[in-house]
């Protein structure tokens, strides 16, 4: 194994982990070693981007799994550092805003807290695996450990909604993954002789379109985590987890690893020329557009304010699917910057959510009349993260959506771009109406059962819970104005 | 000759005076410490063995030094090296797990007698691995089966069905072994030899004066295939397997299922490739579809049927029919790849289903039962054995990172690779149906509420814990550090297949 920084940087969660499991009898010190692992986790990956935006690419061996050409390697370029530093930033605030969420409903002494931050910090050594892997058999190992180590966390509450929701998020992406992708990797294997992730691809000349346009199906609906429909279900389902768990993972760190993933190998598998010669991904650029027009159209049937936003990833995760299968450079830039830009904005989004449910106990959008009088910074702040959700200016949204429309153009594909404006409209339909009655809104007098319930007395989410929101709101900003450093690396990505 | 060379002997010699030594070793702890000294020694030895093997190439020994092919003739190869050091090491954690579990299940007075059993069921299995003579293959079987049909009958003391199941196996099992003798005396008959590697050359000889092969070799052909079928319980003629591992006592079962069925496969690779040659005949495509029908069979019903069972022990016996249907899968496309998933598969399940018949072993000696309706919040009160289920279930499905998933990936590359599509789809949904099963028992174990009966109970002790953690944490480290395993798997399977090596 080498020491170098990849290693480093991938080790540092797991040793989180250990240290997290010594002190978990002392609920301060066990947060503050969280907190801890994460800053420190940040500042090494942020330590990498100025080589590799200056073309270096730090590597190291692992270990020798199987024997030559089946090792466990990583490498870190343009592409998986974006992800990497989007996860390991937003996993710092995600704790901050853990503490604040699990002390105010549970207590800190709760059940099963220990067990929520080592299986936090698992799911990021996970997730960091998958950014930084040098070949295919890498990132397949790691995105089934990252299955695996979120399943605790899913089931979390230990009831029976936790199990079942918790048999579907395993059945689905075990069994796609096993199905489609574990065979799309061997046929690659048996194909090639080679899992390495190079640039144009490794299939060029090896493989018939129809061959080509298999594969591209396989790896694309065998990773179950970009929740392309028809394998979305898990995703609304994981929502029954507690809500940090729903910000972090189901709307940065296991979706964004599904995106990632298919971006990834249309670069660096499939390769984009031979993808765009031989058509491959058509049809799976045709299931990506039903599902951003559907999961829109099934997110404003949603009251439950979680299950909207659980539709709206759907429906933004197949916009990146929807690139990768396009794959022309701009849609690839576009999609690696939407990892991003998504991210800011949906975790803003949940973030609110989750507040508002600590603070006010309320769930439904239909219970939320009023309630941006008494929280006016949290509903603010959700505005913030639908603007930049929609993909409206001064967001940072606005670029990636910008470069996945130029994307379409230079396929020439106008029917998609027809969805990504219908989907725009859509977004606005079930996004800003929420912060609209919020503050606009009467404050509901009488519950369903037409019993009389005063309003319960309650003001801002807690101190712990605002910090995050805060600062991913202005961190939507912020990427509008400088999205400098993120479209070099996508840019560089693409190329 | 120095002592090295007589190691091919000495690891049958020593299990089989140790058992029959251990007649006279009185009661109490007695029995169980000559048991864990002999098994360790054959051990070490197997290791030796192992690694002469492995570096010198094959050995081999002339039995009382008549020559062969008049002598009766030991060969240990890459693959037998490979499957006597597991067999042998495999026994000798489970005969170190074994004493709490058969001082429960077996009455005081007859511990000598179980254990005289449990060394000569080893001496057996051991024997079929190293000999290089058809007729002394069947007589080791006879050996390692009569004494297992015995440990399987001790579990009546526990449970009264356990002597059905004894006769069913009983019953089955001589009919293989029956079996197996029609046809190697049919050999016999139209070659004059028994020597396995004499019997290779002359039927060679005999098929290219002839042309083919006269009704003798096919008939005795189609005798060993069914009769090793029975032996190692290939989909459909299974049906012994379920009821023998679970009422057996605890131990016998984890014995078993490690070691017993994969010696099976072993007679299975040792008469198809060095006996009778991968390019005969009856291997050939399309006569070849009839295995991978069946192992096909094996993997769809056998892990459809582990899904709807009550208790753990029959579960994991299902799983044991599938996973044999995975071995035997390899074995019958006759692809270098595939071929090598086989072999590894021999050793990672034998590792994987040993240490989940431990666990077995442990939920049996605490709680007194293993049905799944037991089970419910062990993950709290027995936080390692749940653990070490789960590890060995992720295993079962072929979960990146365990053993399990390597043999699974060379047995898909090498079905893909020749174009099995078929038969990779049957493999991959297997994985599905094990994902069912493994995880049914792990929502009960986390989720369910403790049943009231066992609400006191807490963890095994740690001589039952280190034993299962043994197997559990090789079968992990195989799953990260396999190539190994991988090349030398591949050199006997280059072997056998005959491509030089």
């Amino acid at each position: 194994m080498e020491l170098t920084l990849p290693t480093i940087a991938l080790l540092t969660p797991l040793f989180g982990a250990i240290l997290i499991a010594l002190t978990g009898r002392r609920p301060d010190l066990r947060e503050g070693v969280t907190l801890l692992t994460a800053v420190g986790l940040f500042l090494i990956i942020a330590s990498m981007w100025g080589p590799v935006a200056g073309g270096e690419r730090p590597s190291a061996h692992l270990v020798e799994l199987m024997g030559p050409g089946l090792t466990l390697a990583l490498e870190v370029e343009p592409l998986g550092l974006i992800y990497a530093l989007v996860a390991s930033f937003l996993w710092i605030f995600n704790s901050v805003y853990s503490i604040g969420y699990m002390r105010t409903l549970y207590g800190a002494r709760s059940e099963g807290q220990t067990r929520y931050y080592i299986c936090f910090a698992a799911a990021i050594f996970a997730a960091l695996g998958i950014a930084f892997s040098a070949n295919l058999l890498t990132l397949f190992l790691f995105y089934e450990v990252l299955t695996f180590s979120t399943y605790p966390l899913v089931t979390h509450a230990r009831n029976e909604a936790a199990f079942r929701s918790g048999r579907i998020y395993l059945g689905i992406l075990v069994s796609t993954s096993t199905l489609f992708l574990l065979t799309a990797t061997i046929w690659t294997w048996v194909l090639t002789g080679t899992l390495d992730f190079t640039e144009g691809g490794i299939l060029a000349g090896k493989a018939s379109a129809g061959t080509m346009v298999a594969l591209t199906c396989l790896f694309f609906f065998g990773t179950g985590k970009t929740a392309l429909m028809p394998f979305h279900l898990w995703l609304p389902n994981a929502m029954v987890a507690p809500t940090p768990v729903s910000a972090l993972l189901h709307a940065v760190a296991v979706v964004k690893a599904g995106v990632f993933t298919v971006l990834k190998i249309a670069v660096a598998i499939l390769g984009l020329e031979t993808m765009r010669q031989t058509g491959a991904g058509d049809v799976v650029a045709w299931f990506a557009a039903f599902t951003i027009i559907v999961a829109s159209l099934l997110a404003m049937s949603q009251d439950n304010l979680k299950a909207r936003l659980a539709y709206s990833t759907i429906g933004q995760l197949s916009y990146i699917v929807l690139a990768a299968a396009i794959a022309t450079k701009s849609s690839i830039t576009g999609g690696a910057m939407h990892i991003a830009m998504h991210a800011f904005g949906k975790i803003t989004l949940f973030f609110c959510a989750g507040a508002i449910y600590a603070t006010a106990h309320k769930t439904k959008i239909s219970e939320l009349g009023g309630i941006g009088r008494r929280m006016p910074i949290t509903m603010l702040c959700f505005l913030v993260g639908a603007l930049s959700t929609i993909g409206l200016p001064p967001f940072g949204g606005a670029w990636s959506k910008w470069f996945l429309v130029q994307g379409t153009i230079e396929a020439h594909d106008i029917a998609f771009l027809v969805v990504l404006l219908v989907s725009s409209l859509l977004n606005i339909a079930y996004l800003l109406p929420i912060p609209l009655v919020a503050f606009f809104g009467r404050e509901p007098q009488a519950a369903a059962d037409g019993e009389e319930h005063p309003p319960a007395e309650h003001g801002e989410a807690p101190l712990l819970c605002r910090i995050p929101i805060i600062v991913t709101a202005i961190g939507c900003l912020l990427l509008f104005f400088w999205p400098r450093f993120l479209h070099d690396l996508a840019a560089l990505a693409a190329n | 000759m120095s002592f090295a060379d007589h190691l091919p002997l000495l690891v049958l010699l020593v299990p089989l005076l140790g058992g029959v030594l251990s007649v006279f070793t009185g009661g109490g702890r007695v029995p169980w410490l000559w048991a864990c000294s002999v098994t360790l020694l054959t051990f070490l030895g197997a290791l030796e063995l192992f690694s002469i093997v492995t570096t010198a190439g094959t050995r081999t020994y002339a039995l009382g030094d008549w020559p062969a092919p008049w002598g009766i003739e030991l060969v240990v190869d890459t693959l037998s090296a490979i499957v006597i050091t597991l067999v042998s090491g495999i026994a000798t954690v489970v005969t170190f797990f074994a004493r709490r579990n058969v001082e429960k299940d077996i009455p005081a007075d007859r511990l000598n007698f179980f254990y005289s059993l449990w060394l000569l069921a080893i001496t057996g299995l051991l024997g079929i691995t190293a000999t290089g003579d058809a007729f002394n293959l069947y007589v080791l079987l006879e050996i390692s089966s009569l004494t297992i049909y015995a440990l399987v009958a001790m579990g009546k003391e526990t449970d009264r069905r356990a002597l059905p199941a004894a006769i069913n196996y009983l019953v089955m099992g001589s009919i293989g072994a029956s079996f197996l003798l029609i046809g190697v005396g049919y050999l016999y008959m139209a070659t004059g030899t028994l020597n396995m590697a004499d019997l290779h050359e002359t039927l060679t000889l005999m098929r290219e004066a002839e042309g083919g092969f006269n009704r003798t070799v096919l008939t005795s052909f189609a005798f060993i295939t069914v009769g090793l079928g029975l032996k190692m319980a290939l989909f459909p003629l299974h049906t012994w397997m379920p009821n023998a591992y679970t009422y057996a006592p605890a131990a016998v079962s984890a014995l078993l299922a490690a070691t017993a069925t994969k010696v099976g496969i072993y007679m299975a690779f040792r008469f198809t490739f060095t006996v009778f040659g991968s390019d005969f005949g009856f291997l050939q495509p399309p006569n070849s579809t009839v295995l991978m029908a069946c192992a096909c069979g094996a993997v769809l019903f056998g892990s459809y049927v582990a899904i709807r069972q009550r208790s753990l022990a029959r579960l994991l016996a299902y799983s044991s029919v599938a996973q044999i249907g995975y071995i035997v899968l390899g074995l019958s496309v006759l692809q270098t790849d595939a071929v090598t998933g086989s072999i590894l598969h021999i050793v990672n399940h034998a590792l994987m289903k040993g240490g989940l018949f431990l666990v077995v072993g442990v939920v049996a000696w605490r709680l007194g039962s293993s049905d799944l309706s037991a089970l419910g919040g062990l993950g709290r009160r027995m936080p390692l054995t749940s653990a070490a289920f789960v590890v060995g279930g992720l295993g079962l499905i072929g979960v990146p990172g365990t053993a399990g998933f390597v043999s699974k990936w060379y047995l898909l590359s090498g079905l893909l690779s020749s174009g099995h599509w078929p038969l990779a789809v049957t493999v991959l949904i297997g994985s599905v149906l094990a994902g069912i099963y493994v995880w049914r028992v792990v929502e009960i174990i986390y989720f369910r509420p403790p049943d009231p009966r066992h609400a006191e109970v807490s963890e095994g002790p740690v001589t039952m814990l280190l034993p299962v953690w043994i197997l559990i944490g090789l079968s992990l480290w195989f799953g990260v550090h396999s190539a190994g395993p991988v090349a030398l798997a591949g050199e006997a399977a280059r072997t056998l297949l005959g491509q030089g090596g």
